[in-house]
């Protein structure tokens, strides 16, 4: 019994360890995480409802498989969110679905905003849409279509690209439909979470071995979380912008 | 370019006598009927293996040594070296870029503006073959043309199968050895290892085509359409251009484009593309002698210089989106999409203002394009089908290498440079190998139809 004990706290002071390096390893991505466009909605339901509803709405790299599903980056960005915002209530709810591309996603958004009514909408997407071989051209309408229901319900968007997957990177076309991505977030003026860029980086410095084939919920698990801490940053820097821009129109 | 064109005849006639009268490269690609006799038939078949032999090796009568290349012939033929260095240079950089996060394809054009390697390979492309069968069509008429148009189609989607059975064989290795938690979704992508009887029968259909292999098949379908339109370009050349703008212009009004496996079409539309390969065939059919004067002049060059650098600017604000504010909403509007698919008109122009640079400062008879340093591309370039696949292939090898050791810089670099050596071995190689066959006996019945690959390669 003992000894199970002394496994058990030794596998915990590990798991911090490796979850403290995490953090400081998250942080070199940094640079490539700033808001270049704000979210007037999370602003104001940080400073007047003191209620910030966030949906994620996404495919299979949104969770994780298993136990460790409680770790993936929805849940991760509620605890987190609600440890940066004192005195507001944070609840993130998750939409994601493997397999379920761009347009599969949008067609739930109507729903989705008379139900949760949410001030804030991470949209992950791109991955299977790649993978599918949806006509790129489509995929940058159903976005900006998507985008623009998402806004008229008063909803504030982030779009979040693909994976940075170096084993299945000379399989899927992921740049093509990342270019799209970017170019409707400059055009809707929404933030882009970068994560293909983010994680890419990771793995040039070595941050995260992202070749690794094998099983290692572990690593998982970290980078969700690295991913959730970035995400955190570039909702509260694009919450503050809002704030400092007053009159902003769509 | 005289001193060089003249030395270059010389040791060409040189050569021609030192083999004699009864070898079959002087013979058998000499033009008929110009009544010219001994020495002076050599000279011109042996420079015309140049302009001819594109893709044969043919075009290294004399010897393997770099030396003086620029020729021209009393026909009025004269190989543009200039093709050979920028499709060998393009060649190069779309092996580059074909390395997934390689941090050498940096240097590569697409990332300062808005086109990239593949449309110089189309336009030469459409240039070489213009070049090559436009004398076969004048010579031995349509049908003898179009059967060797077609012949080099069916080479091409030869080797296009060929790359998708290499590229099966690494994806299904991959496979076998992928099971992190983080890429649930991605590894999705093995689902069609899973219906093999569907997967090829979509390839060989060339619905389903893997990622960076989309070129091939375009320029299977673009050769499959070339006959007829060769036939006009050489009777209404502005007729036969015209057409092509209003089948371009038509495909983006109706949206006419060929489907694609599992869903979506053809990343690189033949109805658009045909625009840049129909081009450069009207250039090589007189098309450039006509246009060349407004191209050198001043306005078109500020208007390149101007528009070259307002695309890197826009470039610049994808890398560095705190720059986009820069950029007007009307202008955001008015540039995105930027359509590779459909070959942007946006595309286009900067490939016409990266063309026109090319050609005003790097003139037909530029000294470095004799020089052995730039010979290197030129090879490649002279080989370009195989070269092409030889880095479609490079590229899956040097992927394969990188996931084995987990990549980094260094690996990237190797991978690059090695890559760039093997290829320049190989195109050096096949340059030697045809000229050793085109030598030895009994290459004389075999000469015609090598003459056939000539030109146009991918």
């Amino acid at each position: 019994m003992r000894t199970l004990l002394l496994v058990i706290v030794g596998l915990l002071a590990t798991t911090a360890g490796a979850l403290a390096q995490a953090d400081d390893a998250c942080s070199v991505a940094e640079p490539l995480v700033h808001a270049e466009n704000s979210l007037t909605h999370v602003a104001a339901a940080i400073d007047t409802t003191h209620h910030l509803d966030v949906i994620v709405i996404g495919s299979a790299s949104s969770v994780l498989p298993g136990i460790a599903g409680k770790r993936a980056y929805p849940a991760r960005l509620e605890t987190l969110l609600a440890s940066r915002l004192p005195g507001v209530e944070v609840k993130v709810g998750s939409r994601a679905k493997p397999r379920q591309t761009a347009a599969e996603m949008a067609e739930q958004f109507d729903k989705l905003l008379a139900e949760d009514k949410p001030a804030l909408v991470i949209w992950q997407t791109g991955t299977v849409d790649a993978m599918r071989g949806v006509d790129p051209d489509e995929f940058r309408a159903t976005l900006d279509d998507g985008v623009g229901v998402l806004h008229t319900g008063n909803a504030d968007v982030i779009l979040m690209n693909m994976q940075y997957s170096p084993r299945t990177e000379s399989m899927i076309a992921v740049d093509t439909y990342a270019e799209q991505m970017l170019w409707v977030a400059i055009q809707r003026e929404v933030p882009l979470f970068d994560r293909l860029g983010i994680m890419r980086h990771w793995s040039e410095l070595g941050t995260f071995d992202l070749f690794s084939g094998n099983k290692d919920p572990q690593m998982a698990e970290q980078v969700h979380d690295c991913i959730a801490r970035l995400l955190v940053d570039l909702i509260l820097d694009a919450a503050k912008r809002a704030r400092s821009e007053p009159s902003v129109t769509r | 370019m005289v001193r060089s064109a003249r030395r270059a005849a010389v040791e060409a006639a040189g050569d021609a006598r030192d083999r004699g009268p009864g070898d079959p490269q002087n013979y058998d690609v000499a033009p008929r009927g110009h009544g010219l006799p001994g020495t002076a038939a050599a000279v011109i078949a042996a420079t015309q293996d140049k302009a001819f032999g594109v893709g044969t090796g043919q075009e290294k009568p004399a010897r393997i040594t770099p030396g003086p290349r620029a020729v021209t012939t009393s026909t009025g033929f004269e190989r543009d070296l200039r093709l050979d260095l920028f499709r060998g240079l393009a060649l190069w950089l779309i092996f580059l870029d074909h390395i997934p996060s390689n941090v050498v394809s940096w240097i590569t054009i697409r990332n300062y503006g808005f086109s990239d390697a593949t449309e110089i390979f189309v336009f030469i492309s459409g240039y070489t073959a213009a070049f090559v069968y436009g004398r076969a069509l004048r010579e031995r008429g349509l049908v003898v043309a179009s059967a060797r148009v077609l012949r080099r189609a069916w080479q091409v989607y030869v080797a296009h199968i060929f790359l998708f059975v290499v590229y099966m064989a690494e994806i299904a290795y991959v496979s076998g050895s992928f099971d992190n938690p983080l890429y649930v979704e991605e590894m999705n992508i093995f689902d069609f290892l899973r219906q093999p009887d569907v997967t090829l029968v979509q390839a060989l259909l060339l619905k389903f085509k893997p990622v960076n292999m989309d070129v091939l098949p375009l320029y299977t379908v673009l050769l499959v359409g070339f006959p007829p339109l060769l036939w006009l370009l050489l009777r209404q050349p502005t007729l036969a251009l015209a057409a092509s703008v209003l089948l371009y212009a038509l495909t983006w009004e109706f949206g006419w484009n060929l489907p694609a496996y599992p869903s979506g079409h053809w990343l690189f539309n033949p109805f658009a593309w045909q625009l840049l390969f129909v081009f450069g065939a009207w250039c090589a059919l007189g098309g450039a002698d006509r246009i060349g004067s407004f191209v050198r002049s001043p306005v078109v060059l500020t208007l390149a210089v101007a528009y070259l650098v307002f695309s890197f600017g826009i470039v610049m604000t994808w890398y560095f989106p705190s720059l986009a504010h820069f950029v007007p909403n009307w202008l955001e509007d008015f540039l995105y999409p930027i359509d590779k698919t459909n070959l942007d008109v946006l595309r286009i122009a900067h490939f016409f203002a990266l063309a026109a640079l090319s050609v005003r400062f790097v003139p037909r008879d530029w000294q470095p394009l004799t020089s052995a340093w730039l010979r290197p591309a030129i090879l490649c370039g002279q080989h370009s089908l195989e070269i092409f696949c030889l880095g479609v292939f490079l590229a899956f090898a040097g992927h394969f290498v990188m996931i084995e050791t987990s990549g980094g810089m260094i690996v990237q670099v190797l991978i690059s440079v090695t890559g760039i050596a093997a290829m320049i071995a190989v195109a050096w190689l096949i340059s030697w190998y045809k000229v050793i066959e085109s030598r030895s006996p009994g290459s004389r019945t075999k000469s015609p139809s090598d003459a056939d690959l000539a030109g146009g390669a991918a």
